[in-house]
């Protein structure tokens, strides 16, 4: 893995956005090659969305050739519903770039069959040639989307139930209130994320640190599912300096001294 | 303003896609940084269109960092440009449509074409002629007449003719019928609650769902109340024509704060706030008391419009001095030439407050108040498309119609 280690969350969500522009530019995506990513929601990526949006606007960077498939989306909650997935990534991502809607995906968790639904999202990733890079965030629990502890390391798209941290740490979004929070959630799986070319997982925060600590200096476990990206060849971690504060200072200042390297990553590309 | 064309989409309406972009629209009472998306002459919800239609803009409208509001609505309007509608004389619906063309220029989108006190003949003959439509290139919309008379108080006449004034003596229904002829056509009715049979008159109105105003009247504030309590929503040019405000009979004024108002229920006001009709302190005390109520109207004559000097206008000659017309060759009023935009100007200068209120009592107000607001008076998604650009002092530099442009300045 690469643990690209930055001062604070402006500093990480730049970086994560300038590695996005950069690998969508050097795949160069045209009518017959769509650059596929999948993409998740949450307050933590919000500050690489903004920037990505920057890139968008001033020309750098064009989603027309770009086909998205988001992590997961609520169970029951109206799809206009202001906390639904589908609200959060028009308001802080589509409605400002130039992606052509058809190339959208999100799970409907309105479905009359959930299960037909899980599937058939797992048959258009497949069509679309398999994702090029996923990016995801982490949960306090370890969690990736919403594949709680206990959840196989295998597993595809499917029905979840939402764990209870889980349920309290997305309270803030329903005014405080854990009881308005839906219970259930369409998610895609460990073994979905896994079969992405590249994989790119955001942490910041120091509530996140104990689970990036499980993530990476443990072994693999399906109690902090994220620690599944170890036997993944390509993972970037992009955190903050208040994610790494559970890890070893070796670990640390290892990633730090490449941080010269992995710096080249992100360049402008002339 | 530039325009970028995309290849066009397959929506599931194949009517043509237009977003504004680089706006600053008025939605939920404040300026917002959005996009405004209009298809088939209405506001569309692009959240919708992205996920249920996978659709896109086929056109995009660069408004340029302006502020994009709704258009302006005017309940009361006597005419403008040398047009005076209750001038028995002309062709009223060409008259009509004359300031409706012109009054686009000052971001009104719609408005109520006002008859003063007049006799049976004119109503008779003029209400027909003009029907409630929307506007678009010829001119603002019509929302219906606003017929400010003929039963009202002798005393508090101002400019009506005395000889046209009428009481409803013993059948009000009936009179209300014989004098008007038909109300097809009509959205507001000026009234003196005081006058006996007005009860029964108001209930008859609203139950057509014509909205009934106070005014021009020496009624008392418990008249007032009762006229309220039958469904009378408005007051005509407060201040103007009524019993001042005094502080153990508030009169008409007092309806600003009254407690007897039932609920859910808001009495609204007109305002001319031309700076000359009303002493700005007097529109303070107003707004201050009862801000959500203020609707700004014109109230303007047909020497609105015109420009300085003298004009000849029916039987009269009156002198235009700034924003004065006098009758000429005295210092006596003879009705305002302000028009709307000046007005939710000086209204915002005077009364010292928001952008969002100003624009709010010219548009959002009159449209509640007439109970049309599901589809004018604001930006919300499936409203009609009218409205305006406007700079950050409030100058209108373009008006929309049903999503069209109907008016834009010269650059």
């Amino acid at each position: 893995m690469k643990l690209i280690i930055l001062n604070d969350y402006d500093q990480a969500s730049e970086w994560a956005a300038k590695y996005i522009r950069n690998r969508i530019l050097l795949f160069q995506p045209g009518p017959e090659k769509y650059f596929t990513l999948g993409l998740p929601t949450g307050s933590t990526p919000l500050g690489c969305y903004k920037k990505l949006i920057e890139y968008c606007k001033n020309g750098e960077l064009s989603f027309k050739y770009v086909k998205t498939f988001n992590m997961d989306e609520y169970v029951g909650l109206p799809r206009d519903h202001p906390e639904s997935f589908h609200s959060f990534m028009w308001n802080n991502f589509f409605k400002h770039i130039d992606i052509v809607p058809e190339n959208t995906h999100i799970l409907d968790g309105n479905a009359a069959d959930l299960v037909k639904e899980c599937n058939a999202f797992e048959e258009k990733i497949s069509a679309a040639g398999g994702i090029e890079l996923f990016v995801g965030g982490i949960g306090p629990d370890g969690h990736i989307a919403f594949n709680e502890p206990g959840s196989s390391l295998v597993s595809r798209t499917r029905v979840k139930t939402l764990a209870k941290d889980t349920i309290l740490a997305n309270a803030q979004y329903f005014n405080g209130d854990w009881s308005k929070v839906p219970k259930m959630a369409l998610t895609v799986g460990v073994g979905t994320v896994m079969d992405a070319k590249e994989v790119m997982i955001l942490i910041t925060g120091a509530h996140k640190a104990f689970a990036l600590y499980k993530a990476i200096e443990e072994g693999v476990n399906h109690m902090w599912t994220v620690s599944a990206f170890q036997q993944h060849p390509q993972t970037v971690f992009v955190c903050d300096e208040d994610a790494t504060l559970e890890l070893r200072v070796k670990t640390v200042k290892y990633f730090k001294d490449l941080m010269l390297v992995h710096n080249k990553l992100v360049e402008p590309l002339t | 303003i530039q325009r970028v064309f995309f290849v066009s989409n397959k929506s599931v309406s194949d009517a043509p896609i237009t977003q504004f972009v680089n706006c600053r629209i008025l939605r939920d009472h404040k300026l917002q940084r959005e996009d405004l998306w209009v298809r088939e002459g209405r506001i569309l919800d692009p959240e919708k269109l992205f996920f249920d239609e996978q659709g896109y803009a086929d056109e995009q409208v660069d408004c340029e960092g302006q502020i994009l509001a709704p258009g302006f609505i005017d309940v009361q309007i006597n005419g403008g440009f040398g047009v005076d509608f209750s001038q028995d004389s002309q062709d009223v619906a060409a008259g009509v449509s004359f300031v409706a063309k012109n009054i686009l220029e000052h971001g009104v989108t719609s408005f109520c074409p006002t008859l003063v006190t007049s006799p049976c003949s004119v109503y008779h003959k003029v209400l027909p002629q003009v029907k409630v439509h929307n506007g678009g290139r010829h001119g603002a919309g019509v929302l219906g007449f606003h017929l400010e008379g003929p039963f009202i108080s002798e005393e508090k006449k101002g400019a009506h003719l005395h000889k046209y004034i009428r009481s409803f003596k013993s059948d009000p229904v009936l009179k209300l019928k014989e004098v008007y002829g038909s109300l097809d056509n009509v959205a507001v009715v000026t009234l003196a609650p005081e006058l006996n049979g007005s009860q029964l008159v108001v209930r008859e109105l609203c139950g057509r769902g014509i909205t009934v105003s106070l005014g021009h009247s020496v009624a008392n504030l418990s008249q007032a109340e009762d006229a309220v309590k039958c469904g009378a929503s408005f007051i005509t040019h407060l201040f103007n024509a009524m019993l001042p405000f005094h502080h153990r009979d508030p009169g008409i004024v007092g309806l600003l704060t009254s407690d007897q108002i039932p609920a859910g229920r808001t009495v609204y006001y007109g305002m001319i706030a031309d700076g000359v009709h009303t002493n700005p302190a007097a529109l303070r005390i107003a707004h201050r008391a009862h801000p959500a109520g203020l609707v700004l109207v014109t109230d303007a004559i047909a020497a609105m419009g015109l420009p300085p000097g003298r004009h000849t206008l029916g039987q009269q000659v009156i002198e235009i001095q700034g924003l004065h017309a006098y009758v000429a060759g005295t210092k006596t009023l003879s009705g305002s030439i302000a028009t709307m935009d000046m007005c939710v100007r000086h209204f915002k200068q005077a009364s010292g407050c928001s952008v969002e209120e100003a624009l709010e009592a010219a548009s959002l107000h009159p449209a509640q108040l007439l109970g049309i607001e599901h589809r004018k008076g604001n930006l919300n998604y499936g409203s009609d498309a009218d409205f305006t650009l406007l700079d950050d002092h409030l100058n209108v530099s373009a008006t929309y119609i049903s999503g069209e442009q109907v008016w834009r300045k010269e650059r």
